[in-house]
């Protein structure tokens, strides 16, 4: 490891220290449904009450079993995500909004349950607004400290790549890992159907002979109970998408060698994480099972716990996420020159062989230490907030 | 050095990436394996968008095309030395 990479690990930033611990970059009051018919008395308290954000999403009715499970992990995540400081948590009945603020609550930040039956949109938005007023005083005026930059859990997954991608940007991420892993990171990769041609290559990352296994079982049922189940062509437009294709991708594995980059040379995997588990193992690389789509992939990594986000794409993909900043990452030039409001790390010099892998990965490292002392991304200048909840299959 | 028009991941590989928009039929490009940092140079026989593919070597029906030394998939439609490479003449070996 360079001198550089040595004193970067040691970079310290500002950022907000929770109850348990961990550390934050952001200071949400966040709003939370329980289920989509929520959504109007959510939306209307953070209308009512400025600092706070409400996460409208179009689930949590009749959901049952593993889908169920996957939709409490990740209510419960979000709400205990760092840079979350409190949570109001509104659902139609007590009963599952209960189980919501309780989750929450393991984390000992401020949250607080209201519920919809018996009570009515108004009066319960009226008591939760009161609420999280008293939540934006209680916290707004938090101070930042001092934390190392490998205290951060950062996530990445890449989106309408492109070639470029597995050059340039794709690689950056990973000598980004490779740098601050070491050094007590949490990092994550998913997107399980999108290691289609290089699963080979990730099974090889595993860290011992179980995960292996473990990430072999996770993509071989992906393929059998998700492609295999419900395709009718090849998936050439839906994976790769459109946008691969115009941007020169022509296969998925093709596609799938260029995601990998991401998690570096170096670096083993150390879990296998189910979509939105929190990891467990200490500090490290995890896959996590999740689709390859951006808004689904993202909402599951912040509900895991992961604080920042680091997004490589190629053709220009515009996503973010309510509650963890979202770094853009591209190394196509062309990207670079008609959608430049979108990109916060510029690596196109790697394809003009003006910059080095070395350099992109010096140049994230500085942008995450900034976004983490407060610099807006530009999917949050922006205002991208896409929150979408995976669903596993129909309600009952 | 300039800066190349055309990148290759490693020397196995039988395609490279266009790296700059634009690229005419004809031009004499300069390519570069980043594997190793060595050049080469070749002639494009097409015009090829940014971030697409160029053979670099002919290329005939069932075979594989490699990329980062890997499979990518296989040529279903026969590739000249130079020609873009893409959809029309390789598909994926899964799905």
């Amino acid at each position: 490891m360079s001198q550089i990479s040595n004193s970067q690990s040691q970079r310290k930033v500002w950022a907000y220290r929770r109850e348990n611990g961990r550390v934050g970059v952001r200071n949400y009051v966040a709003i939370l449904p329980v289920d989509d018919i929520s959504n109007a008395a959510c939306e209307a308290v953070a209308n009512n009450i400025k600092g706070t954000i409400a996460l409208p999403h179009a689930y949590g009715r009749l959901q049952f079993g593993e889908d169920l499970d996957l939709h409490f992990r990740t209510m419960i995540g979000t709400g205990s995500n760092p840079n979350v400081a409190a949570c109001i948590v509104i659902g139609i009945e007590p009963g599952w909004t209960q189980r919501i603020v309780d989750g929450i609550a393991k984390t000992g930040k401020p949250v607080a349950g209201f519920w919809i039956e018996g009570n009515g949109d108004i009066a319960t938005v009226a008591a939760a607004s009161r609420k999280a007023k008293e939540f934006v005083h209680q916290t707004s005026g938090q101070e930042r400290v001092e934390c190392d930059i490998s205290e951060l859990w950062v996530a990445a997954k890449c989106g309408e790549s492109d070639t470029t991608t597995g050059l340039a940007s794709c690689p950056t991420v990973g000598n980004m890992y490779d740098k601050l892993i070491p050094h007590g990171l949490y990092g994550c990769f998913g997107e399980t159907s999108e290691l289609t041609g290089a699963e080979h290559l990730a099974a090889a990352r595993a860290a011992t002979p179980e995960i292996r296994d473990k990430f072999m079982k996770t993509w071989q049922a992906y393929q059998n109970d998700v492609i295999e189940a419900h395709k009718n062509s090849d998936l050439s437009e839906s994976q790769p998408t459109k946008g691969n294709i115009a941007g020169g991708l022509t296969t998925i594995e093709e596609k799938a060698l260029g995601n990998l980059e991401k998690i570096g040379k170096k670096v083993k995997f150390i879990d296998v994480l189910q979509p939105a588990e929190a990891p467990a193992q200490g500090p490290g690389l995890y896959f996590m099972d999740t689709s390859s789509a951006a808004a689904e992939c993202c909402t599951l990594q912040a509900a895991a716990g992961y604080v920042v986000h680091i997004f490589p794409t190629g053709q220009g993909n515009v996503i973010g996420n309510p509650i963890m900043p979202v770094i853009k990452v591209t190394g196509n030039p062309r990207t670079v020159r008609l959608m430049p409001e979108h990109v916060d790390v510029d690596v196109s010099g790697v394809v003009r062989r003006e910059m080095t892998i070395d350099q992109a990965g010096e140049a994230l490292i500085d942008c995450i230490a900034h976004t983490a002392n407060g610099r807006l991304t530009a999917a949050e200048a922006l205002g991208h907030v896409e929150f979408v909840m995976t669903k596993l299959y129909r309600s009952a | 050095m300039s800066a190349p028009q055309l990148l290759v991941h490693d020397r196995q590989d039988n395609v490279g990436v266009v790296v700059v928009e634009g690229l005419k039929a004809g031009t004499e490009m300069l390519c570069v394996v980043t594997e190793d940092n060595s050049d080469f140079q070749l002639t494009s026989r097409h015009d090829v968008p940014i971030g697409h593919k160029v053979a670099l070597a002919d290329l005939k029906v069932g075979d594989t095309v490699i990329k980062y030394g890997q499979d990518i998939g296989r040529i279903v439609a026969p590739v000249a030395k130079g020609e873009h490479v893409h959809v029309h003449n390789l598909k994926t070996k899964r799905w």
